[in-house]
């Protein structure tokens, strides 16, 4: 545990002296923070009009305004997160390889797992940094409305995003762990992230495999959470997501061991 | 402390160590002496639990690298040919750090790496980013950090590789130092360093072991004969036949110095002769100015050669 903590506080010290971090999270929040004013007044006036047709044809309806906001803004940060995310974990790896301070690691008395672990913990937690000023959009819009719509919305929403942050975060780790090359291991985890969202395209073809598909796209499981669902098949996805990606890492920082360095 | 048997590694059809076996004791300085690629970082790899041997054992402080690798690396302070260093740290953090994953106690932490930085004369750049260090203090860097947990063995690898000639002396003072209380390995290819810091050397070559003993014995153990070099002014033809008459010479060289004419002869000796007085005599009872008379030994670059090349070896073995 003190060894997989010393880890954890050396990556997280990384992050912010690098540029990396305040560049991706300035970004991070500069765009969603635009595209939630573009959401809110969007619905807002889509409403009104909703509203004026209800009172020349008596038609009242109800218009949830929040919640539909909501979801557009989940939206949007589950796609924001798929460019942000490898920028995050390309180094985690590749950064240790090039500057030979893995040969450190793996000579220290500290285990593989420790070692990716707390790396991992460290990038979640910086994804976490990152997400929590975008829920203050959220909460000034909940307090704002009338009546305040279930807080169950947001926190199953926000729930939502780390648990898909972090399955791409792990996998994306995992990449960094095959190669020395940062640029390559952003580029491969970005496509790998595409090839996952592409699974997603699966439902529309009949049968089984389609089924199957559906099941593996990381996205299908998110949109649960964002309507406000926190559904156990898509926590059982996103957390045997993560522990085989970060099983996949132990091993494959175990086998550079076994090849020529 | 440290035992090696039989250890090999192969990469595939390549076989980078080949049984080697040795012993090093509480405190000893060893030297891994050889040319590039002759297994020295892998062998050190394998000692440090960095990568498993292929067959083989080895034993560092009664633990087996492989079977109790954990309990291994908590005994031995290991310095990679590139120091592994964090350029974003400051050389405190880094120290620190080292030591947390190093499993030194939490309050004897801040002791150890001020000690450290206090053995390396790292005590001024403390708050210094690493990356704005130069070579020879990264180096050090890299030396605080292989004994920031006080450790039983040090290991470095070349490590005073691409330093100045200032700074080498200071690593090697340093190196020197840190031996009674450390058992130190430390590989490299530059000779002098073995003889001006080890207890006993390790040469290496192709990944088999071609001679273990200590610079002084290795230097006179291959000197066989003895050579006196003698710079005269005399003929040629007749200084070479004074010179065989010297009972003990078994053979004379001799080539004119261009410059003021004097002729120096290098002069073979069988084992054990000391002739440097009668080759004196000679030379005066001849009435030959004489310039230049001393003995020359062979150093341990000639040594090294002579065991590393392949001729030499041919030539040691059938005199074995």
């Amino acid at each position: 545990m003190r060894n997989l903590y010393a880890i954890y506080r050396k990556e997280m010290r990384h992050y912010f002296v690098s540029p990396v971090a305040y560049v991706c999270s300035g970004l991070f929040l500069l765009i969603s923070a635009f595209f939630f004013n573009f959401f809110l007044s969007a619905v807002i006036q889509q409403s009104f009009q909703m509203e004026m047709q209800s009172m020349q044809f008596g038609m009242p309806q109800q218009f949830d305004v929040p919640g539909q906001v909501m979801r557009a803004f989940l939206g949007l940060l589950s796609t924001l997160i798929l460019f942000i995310t490898p920028f995050l974990t390309m180094g985690v790896f590749a950064e240790e390889r090039k500057r030979g301070t893995m040969e450190l690691l793996m000579t220290s008395p500290i285990s593989e797992i420790q070692v990716v672990l707390g790396k991992f913990l460290a990038s979640l937690s910086l994804f976490a940094v990152m997400l929590l000023p975008t829920a203050s959009y959220v909460v000034y819009m909940y307090l704002h409305s009338d009546p305040i719509p279930p807080w169950r919305m947001l926190l199953a929403g926000y729930a939502g995003i780390l648990l898909l942050g972090g399955s791409l975060l792990a996998l994306g780790i995992f990449i960094s762990s095959l190669t020395e090359n940062q640029l390559i291991a952003a580029v491969l985890t970005f496509v790998a992230f595409l090839f996952l969202w592409v699974l997603d395209l699966g439902h529309t073809s009949e049968g089984g495999l389609g089924s199957v598909l559906q099941y593996l796209s990381a996205s299908r499981h998110y949109d649960d959470f964002a309507r406000g669902i926190i559904d156990t098949s898509g926590l059982i996805y996103y957390f045997s997501f993560m522990v085989l990606f970060v099983f996949l890492t132990v091993r494959s920082i175990d086998s550079m061991r076994w090849r020529r360095a | 402390m440290i035992e090696v048997q039989d250890l090999t590694k192969a990469y595939g059809a390549v076989t980078a160590v080949d049984h080697v076996s040795f012993t090093v004791n509480k405190g000893e300085i060893l030297g891994f002496l050889g040319p590039n690629g002759a297994g020295k970082t892998t062998t050190m790899r394998i000692l440090t639990g960095y990568m498993p041997a292929t067959s083989g054992t080895a034993k560092i402080a009664g633990f087996d690298v492989f079977g109790d690798s954990m309990e291994v690396r908590r005994h031995i302070g290991y310095l990679p040919e590139t120091p592994p260093v964090y350029p974003d740290m400051a050389v405190e953090d880094y120290l620190d750090f080292v030591a947390r994953i190093k499993n030194v106690p939490s309050d004897k932490r801040a002791a150890r790496v001020t000690e450290a930085m206090r053995k390396t004369n790292l005590e001024d750049r403390r708050a210094q980013l690493i990356k704005r260090l130069s070579r020879g203090y990264k180096q050090r860097v890299g030396i605080a950090q292989a004994l920031v947990h006080d450790p039983d063995v040090i290991i470095l690898d070349e490590p005073t590789v691409g330093l100045d000639p200032k700074q080498i002396i200071e690593v090697r003072n340093l190196i020197k130092g840190l031996a009674g209380d450390h058992t130190i390995i430390l590989s490299t290819h530059i000779l002098p360093e073995v003889s001006m810091t080890c207890d006993r050397v390790v040469i290496i070559n192709k990944g088999k072991i071609a001679a273990v003993d200590t610079p002084q014995n290795l230097t006179s153990q291959l000197k066989g004969g003895q050579k006196i070099r003698v710079e005269v002014q005399a003929p040629e033809k007749a200084l070479r036949d004074a010179l065989m008459q010297v009972s003990g010479t078994t053979r004379v060289d001799s080539e004119q110095v261009p410059a003021d004419g004097h002729l120096v002869a290098i002069v073979e000796t069988a084992q054990g002769a000391d002739i440097r007085s009668a080759i004196a005599a000679k030379i005066v009872q001849n009435g030959w100015p004489l310039f230049e008379l001393r003995g020359v030994s062979l150093s341990l670059e000639e040594i090294f050669l002579e065991l590393t090349t392949d001729d030499a070896a041919h030539a040691q073995a059938s005199s074995n």
